[in-house]
């Protein structure tokens, strides 16, 4: 037990170890957002664009670029990506480099999200199109009130672990040089030369906002589920 | 109930799927406050030209006049038209995530700029016509076949249409709800709603129609008063078929 203590010292308390966790969960979360914002509008964006031309042939070109965006983001790891956005296509810009980190994340979750999103819209019944165009609705405001709704509460487990996903896989952020959750416990580690006890706790802290995330989300799917009895 | 005046005149539509033609030449015309029951075998094409008078399906040739204005023509705002035509579809089509009362609230809001007040006021009253006013705040998945099917008509109602397209509204229904439907389409026809009805009710087409139109193959075979069409049907083909419904 003194050895705990003693270890947990040398690990947390000295020289205000504990900061390099605590600032690299900030950058961890700062990240996730807004690329989990980035991601969402980009996906949005993109499976309209995509469900639209499946189901009316319009918008062509669009679709194609869509296309193409789709296979190469998935088609390359994620790691990859960040490192080429960092030292190949961003690397004359003074952006800092957690924003990179964030365009990186949320042009790959965008991806992701788009797939989702479609997969969410296809499944909607043709005759709530239907009745939407019947009505009057523009085939945008029949999308807009009718179609998203719907498809945004089927697709919600699956959007919420896509950014479950994105969380974990900011840990990659240290490759450029950024302090998030990941790095920061082996900053600790570094120091101290002592592995356990930085890496559980992050290991920890990670695990312990999935969880909160999971039951936030679930609170929100029943909210939305009350219409279907 | 009906005056003179004509909303539809329709002319050599025609319509086909790749080779299918499944509209061949169908001519017609609907005065207003006309019930017209549409019958036939299916695969007919009677659910096809129902749906194109809203251009859900897109007439592949012939002209579609409403109110004198050609609604095939590639100027016109087709949604602006669909608001005056309203529809019921086989499935209801209600929207299942909104309440009873958003889903009759939400196209005149959207649509018509009604306010929310005005909107449920409106909403309200046709509830308490179809006998439905204590399911305002259900959701269409806790409604029977039949009390959806009522929604759904009410819910066209609300955008104040010229006229009612219905798609076989009782043919997803188990039998006994049926004439909970069909009693609320017949008050319309009484209050001279300009009607057309896809159906398998021949029962109720006699009735309550004041013309039917039996399709066939794509084509109008007979047109003619629901009396003498069922008494005395002049072609073979419509003998066969009521001989096989009747």
């Amino acid at each position: 037990m003194n050895n705990f203590i003693q270890s947990f010292e040398l690990n947390f308390i000295k020289d205000k170890r504990y900061m390099y966790l605590v600032e690299g969960l900030g950058n961890t979360l700062l990240i996730t957002f807004f690329a989990v914002i980035l991601g969402v509008l980009l996906g949005f964006f993109i499976a309209v664009v995509r469900s639209t031309h499946d189901k009316t042939g319009r918008m062509k070109f669009l679709n194609a670029l869509c296309k193409f965006y789709l296979a190469v983001i998935r088609g390359t790891p994620a790691m990859l990506q960040l490192l080429i956005w960092f030292y190949v296509i961003l690397v004359a810009t003074p952006l800092p480099k957690v924003m990179v980190a964030m365009i990186a994340f949320g042009i790959n979750s965008g991806a992701y999200v788009a797939e989702i999103v479609r997969s969410g819209i296809m499944s909607i019944d043709n005759g709530q199109f239907e009745a939407g165009r019947s009505l009057g609705f523009s085939y945008r405001q029949t999308m807009i009130y009718i179609v998203l709704p719907q498809a945004f509460k089927n697709v919600l487990p699956a959007l919420a672990n896509e950014f479950i996903v994105l969380l974990k896989e900011t840990s990659v952020c240290g490759y450029i040089g950024i302090m998030d959750l990941t790095r920061g416990s082996d900053i600790i580690r570094s120091r101290t030369y002592e592995a356990f006890l930085p890496l559980i706790a992050a290991g920890l802290i990670y695990l312990v906002i999935v969880m909160l995330l999971t039951r936030l989300i679930g609170r929100l799917e029943r909210r939305l589920r009350t219409s279907d009895r | 109930m009906t005056d003179n005046t004509v909303l539809f005149e329709i002319k050599d539509l025609e319509k086909s799927f790749g080779d299918n033609l499944v509209l061949d030449h169908i001519s017609t015309s609907v005065k207003k406050g006309e019930v017209i029951a549409i019958i036939g075998p299916s695969g007919s094409g009677k659910s096809t030209f129902l749906r194109s008078l809203n251009l859900l399906e897109m007439p592949t040739g012939g002209t579609i006049l409403f109110e004198g204005q050609n609604i095939t023509d590639k100027h016109v705002n087709i949604d602006k038209y669909r608001q005056k035509i309203g529809m019921v579809f086989q499935h209801f089509n209600l929207f299942p995530n909104m309440t009873i009362l958003r889903n009759m609230t939400l196209a005149p809001m959207k649509l018509l700029h009604m306010s929310e007040q005005e909107a449920n006021e409106m909403a309200m009253g046709y509830l308490e016509r179809v006998g439905l006013l204590e399911k305002a705040n259900a959701y269409p998945g806790q409604l029977s076949g039949g009390q959806k099917q009522r929604i759904a008509i009410v819910r066209a109602l609300c955008m104040n249409p010229e006229v009612l397209l219905f798609d076989e509204p009782t043919s997803a229904l188990d039998p006994e709800m049926v004439g909970e439907v069909l009693e609320v389409i017949g008050d319309l026809a009484k209050q001279g709603m300009t009607m057309l009805i896809v159906t398998h009710e021949m029962g109720f087409a006699k009735e309550v129609a004041s013309r039917v139109l039996f399709i066939d193959e794509g084509r109008i075979v007979e047109e003619n008063t629901p009396k003498e069409m069922f008494e005395c049907p002049e072609s073979p083909r419509l003998r066969e078929f009521l001989g096989k419904v009747l």
